[in-house]
């Protein structure tokens, strides 16, 4: 059981590590959430994650080697047979349809919940040595992001009292 | 004390959430949130809201498919 006093966890630490539009929500989600119970939330970007910090956010989703993926198709939910989504065009169409059922849905677009997580104040920091493996400028990211590597994320995880690998 | 509404209908988690802190930072201290929400998930959430933020959860309520909440400010 859980212990549902009031005991608010100060900190929150999130290490973000897929890029692709379906997985940038769990930590765009919990990081806002947790800013809303007034927690000290930092989120530290790597490897694929550093493209949820790109200025413009081109993020798609793709059901190749996913099978819990499925979309509503001729009236039911279908995943995708792995020979269709190596098809060219089939991701983007994936794609469009998954940001139609998110409009659809009511459910908040990435661009939205990143500007509510700048906007409460979370700590948002780069991987360093990602930037330079993949060649991505800092001028490529949204203002505001620090640069940091393993250590930095340690000591914030260190500090914290809830941390995520997403 | 102030009564402020916000309509958070066809809201998706975490939105409602987002939107009351919003509405609450800008209210004093003993002010009450009326919230009007379609988010099934908005019940046990914003009863988590109210213990971890120590404001008062005054109701809790559906009619239909909308659940309502009242917030006091602490």
């Amino acid at each position: 059981m859980l212990d549902e006093s009031n005991s608010n966890a100060k900190g929150m630490s999130i290490i973000a590590t897929k890029g692709t539009l379906d997985w940038a929500y769990p930590p765009f989600i919990l990081a806002t959430s947790a800013a809303a119970l007034d927690m000290e939330v930092t989120m530290f970007f790597t490897f694929y994650g550093l493209n949820l910090l790109r200025k413009d956010l081109d993020l798609k989703v793709s059901s190749l080697g996913n099978p819990g993926m499925k979309m509503p198709m001729m009236g039911m939910h279908m995943a995708m047979p792995n020979i269709i989504s190596t098809i060219p065009g089939v991701d983007r169409g994936a794609t469009t349809m998954m940001k139609n059922l998110i409009k659809k849905k009511g459910v908040a677009s990435i661009e939205d919940l990143r500007e509510a997580a700048v906007e409460s104040d979370v700590r948002m920091i780069a991987c360093q040595m990602t930037l330079d493996l993949f060649e991505i400028k800092k001028e490529d990211l949204i203002d505001g992001v620090e640069l940091g590597g393993a250590v930095t994320a340690i000591e914030v995880a260190c500090k914290s009292d809830v941390n995520y690998y997403m | 004390m102030a009564e402020h509404v916000l309509d958070a209908k066809g809201l998706n988690c975490p939105l409602p959430i987002l939107k009351a802190k919003k509405s609450l930072k800008a209210m004093a201290t003993g002010d009450t949130l009326k919230i009007e929400s379609t988010d099934p998930g908005s019940v046990a959430d914003f009863a988590a809201f109210a213990r971890q933020t120590g404001n008062e959860l005054l109701s809790s309520e559906s009619e239909g498919d909308i659940y309502k909440f009242e917030i006091k400010k602490a």
